[in-house]
């Protein structure tokens, strides 16, 4: 396999992983500190067995979480040191905070879990909700850093070299709010639903299991509320794009030729040869107003583009609809929920419902997974938009493929054991606990 | 604000050997436990570093962001030739830091407990290894940036004997650091002295590892005795470390806790700045052309500023909660 690819697979499935584990990271806290803190208000024991058992999830993510970002940290110059060579000390600086925000999330966790009757009741609350505020603090500067790549800024490019360098304006470029806004959302939606939805799961196999409801109430809220909010910060991210890289917004809707008023095309599979969309819904001068706000704007299609510019097509778009598609449904239970919460009606009985949401399980990962191969992919062949193609990136050693293909496999097996110690919690829990005995 | 870039790169590198290689050391050691004391010797290896071996995992983190940000050079330089070495011990450390959490979280203690274990051992000893390979390769000044070989720029840097000495001793010195630490986190008489028994023999093969990599020195023509007698200081490092040793094992059979840790830190300390001592102002010896040094690769002025800051204020942060979580899960077992 050429080495280029094998690096580009390396680092999308690296990534990939570690995204999971990073959302987890940082939405779980807040779900558990609201349990903890319900158990600290109400004394009821079903709290404080969900605060201590989401708790024990928490550290088998979290530990998976930090070595898969480590791994990151290496892999950056592993596969590309012709990009790290010149964009480390540009684009290093929301790195080096990120670095302190993991620290106090690395001591925070360890007095969480394990300062249990050994700190102050209250000291220990805070203890978790300040991992939650690191975590969240360390993926926005991430996803600053990220955002540099899509919209460099801060330096100036002459012969090939970076010259008057500003790490400050590099960190606060044109995407770093929308991407970081979106990812934040993102993180809460598709944690609160994946775990919603187990528990729903859960709860269809034990009805009324009364741990199950109240996790699945708290985890529902979280996620119906920011399910709500994220198609308008969607929007917010598209408006950015459609301004600042129009090569990335064209393959996203397979816009082929700049329009003035544009369709909106939904779904249907792009013919890049043929320079059309099959199978697909058109919704007349959508398109514009989406990108710009106004329904006669002209958006730029990929024709406005060089042919070697194009990043590819067929994936972004449909990457696209992926994304949209989970979100529309997700946001659609959420209100469903939320309207139902506050007509003060039990869903939470209705087994249509738990169905639903447990089918729902995995869609909020499957969104931010779609929604990174946008960005990313999107950006190609620009590792540094605009500036530096991803093939001039890539490490000089050959035999790329077999790094890929053994990390490839680690992350498989650690991905089927995470899953299935998952389980055997689950099962124990079971065992162990049962709210009926409880409750007599 | 470059000395304070140096200084906290120095700084995150020692207390990443110290913690990171107690805690890989612990791994180690658990290897070496005889059946009488595995389970025990578990259960203390989880108490004992448990809590913090992701706050200890972060020093690496710090090292590896401050090379790319403030000395990209080194940090592609290294990356390109030591590719495979640095991709073995990541795995290493994936495996080590997912098993030995799996290991203590699995709900049910089953069989499993045992792969859990050995993986953890195994994971431990490999990534010890090449940490310690990796150090030596950036010292030994294989690396040839102009070759177009597969071999000559991606293996023979670092396979060779010194690189591979330089990686045992490792795993030696990190087992030593584990058995002093853990000698003070038990209050068990018999696993106490189990643990002495340990650290006695962890402290000759160190020293024989030590013997080790001046002979494999002189196998690869690489003139260490010669370097350390041009850098005196760094030859005093190491007499130091050395003269520490009799005076620690005192301590430790008096049943001090504190001051074995300290001078078994002490001589971490020594050995790193003999070593560092004896590079500078060189971080990766090259073989063609000049060494990379601190100064011909460090970022712009710049970037070095906003580093620094970084840094200090992120350093205020980090301190006391460090302090704060080592008081409340270390110093209140080794206070009786
Ligand atoms: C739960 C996850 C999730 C959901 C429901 C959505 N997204 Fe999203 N989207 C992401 C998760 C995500 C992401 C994984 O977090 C991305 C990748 C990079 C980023 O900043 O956010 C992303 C990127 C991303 C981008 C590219 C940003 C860029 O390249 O700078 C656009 C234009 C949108 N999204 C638009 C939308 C719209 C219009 C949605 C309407 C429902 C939507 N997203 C739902
Ligand atoms: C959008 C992308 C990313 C987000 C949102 C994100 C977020 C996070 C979070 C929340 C954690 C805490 C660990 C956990 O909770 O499991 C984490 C860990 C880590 N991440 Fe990422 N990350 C992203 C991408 C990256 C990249 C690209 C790198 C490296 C270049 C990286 C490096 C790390 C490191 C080194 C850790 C370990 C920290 C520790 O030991 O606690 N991450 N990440
Ligand atoms: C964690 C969430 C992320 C995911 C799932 C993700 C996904 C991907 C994917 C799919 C690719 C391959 C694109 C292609 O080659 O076609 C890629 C490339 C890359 N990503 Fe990301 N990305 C994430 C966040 C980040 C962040 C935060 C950074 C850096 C700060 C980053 C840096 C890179 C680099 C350097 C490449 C390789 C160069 C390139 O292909 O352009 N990524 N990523």
């Amino acid at each position: 396999m050429e080495d280029l690819l094998s690096a580009r697979l390396q680092m999308a499935i690296s990534l990939g992983f570690h995204i999971i584990f990073a959302c987890i990271g940082m939405v779980m806290p807040f779900l558990m500190a609201f349990s903890h803190w319900k158990w600290l208000q109400t004394n009821k024991d079903e709290y404080l067995h969900l605060t201590k058992t989401w708790s024990k999830g928490v550290a088998i993510f979290f530990a998976t979480g930090a070595v898969s970002g480590t791994v990151l940290s290496f892999e950056l110059g592993l596969l590309w040191p012709g990009f790290m060579e010149h964009a480390g000390p540009i684009f290093g600086m929301p790195f080096s905070w990120e670095g302190t925000a993991f620290f106090i999330e690395a001591i925070a966790l360890g007095l969480f879990l394990y300062g249990w009757n050994k700190i102050n009741k209250w000291v220990h609350w805070a203890t978790g909700v300040v991992v939650g505020i690191s975590g969240v603090a360390s993926g926005i500067f991430v996803v600053a850093a990220n955002a540099w790549m899509n919209s460099p800024s801060g330096f100036d490019w002459v012969n090939g070299q970076a010259i008057n360098i500003d790490p400050v304006a590099a960190m606060f470029n044109d995407a770093w709010f929308s991407q970081a806004l979106h990812m934040t959302l993102a993180a809460f939606v598709s944690t609160s639903f994946a775990v919603a939805g187990i528990h729903a799961f859960l709860l269809l196999k034990h009805p009324g299991h009364s741990l199950h409801q109240r996790a699945m109430k708290i985890a529902l809220t979280f996620g119906a509320i920011t399910a709500l909010l994220q198609p308008l910060s969607g929007d917010i991210s598209a408006k950015d794009v459609a301004v600042r890289q129009p090569a990335k917004l064209a393959a996203m809707e397979a816009l082929f030729k700049t329009s003035k008023p544009a369709d909106l095309v939904i779904g249907g599979l792009p013919n890049v040869e043929q320079q059309r969309v099959d199978y697909a819904i058109h919704l007349p001068r959508f398109l514009s107003f989406l990108a710009h706000g106004d329904f006669n704007a002209e958006v730029k299609g990929l024709d406005s583009i060089p042919r070697d510019e194009w990043p590819p097509v067929v994936v972004v778009h449909v990457a696209f609809q992926i994304m949209v598609a989970a979100g529309m449904a997700m946001a659609l239970i959420g209100l469903v929920f939320l309207f139902f919460a506050w007509k003060k009606k039990h869903l939470l009985f209705h087994k249509t419902f738990l169905t639903i949401v447990a089918l729902a399980t995995p869609l909020g990962f499957i969104a931010v997974e779609a929604g990174w191969t946008v960005t990313e992919v999107g950006r190609q062949p620009w590792i540094l938009y605009g500036i530096m193609r991803t093939s001039d990136a890539v490490s000089p050693m050959s035999g790329l493929m077999y790094p890929m293909i053994t990390f490839t496999i680690l992350y498989l097996i650690l991905a089927f054991l995470v899953t299935w110690l998952m389980a055997r919690q689950i099962k124990v829990l079971h065992e162990t606990y049962k709210p009926e005995l409880q409750e007599a | 604000m470059f000395g304070i870039v140096v200084l906290f790169l120095a700084v995150s590198l020692l207390f990443y050997c110290l913690f990171g290689g107690a805690d890989f050391g612990a791994g180690i050691l658990e290897g070496f436990a005889g059946k009488r004391y595995r389970s025990k010797g578990r259960k203390l290896t989880y108490t004992a570093i448990g809590p913090i071996w992701e706050a200890n995992h972060m020093w690496l983190i710090l090292v590896v962001v401050i090379l790319f940000m403030a000395f990209p050079k080194v940090y592609t330089v290294v990356s390109i030739h030591l590719h495979i070495p640095i991709t073995i011990m990541l795995i290493g450390i994936v495996l080590r830091g997912c098993f030995f959490t799996f290991r203590h979280y699995d709900a049910v203690k089953d069989k499993s407990q045992r792969y859990y274990s050995w993986i953890f051992v195994l994971s431990s000893i490999i990534s010890s290894l090449f940490l310690g390979i990796i150090a030596g390769a950036a010292t030994l000044g294989r690396i040839d940036t102009s070759t177009t070989s597969f071999y000559e720029g991606f293996i023979y840097p670092w396979f060779n004997e010194f690189s591979f000495a330089v990686g045992i001793f490792a795993c030696c010195i990190f087992s030593f650091l584990a058995a002093v630490y853990l000698i003070g986190e038990t209050q068990e008489e018999e696993l106490r002295k189990y643990l002495l028994n340990q650290a006695l023999k962890a402290n000759i093969v160190t020293v024989v590892a030590g013997g080790l990599v001046f002979l494999a020195a002189k196998i690869n023509g690489f003139h260490l005795i010669d370097l350390l007698l041009s850098h005196l200081f760094s030859a005093l490092c190491l007499l130091l470390a050395t003269i520490s040793l009799p005076i620690l094992w005192i301590a430790l059979r008096k049943r001090q806790v504190i001051l074995p840790r300290i001078l078994a830190g002490f001589q971490v300390l020594m050995i790193l700045t003999a070593w560092l001592w004896l590079q500078y102002p060189a971080v990766i010896n090259l073989q063609n052309g000049p060494d990379l040094t601190l100064f011909n690769t460090v970022a712009p002025q710049a970037t070095i500023q906003v580093l620094g800051w970084a840094l200090i204020v992120g350093s205020m942060l980090i301190l006391p909660a460090l302090y704060y979580l080592l008081r409340s899960f270390k110093f209140n077992t080794s206070a009786e």
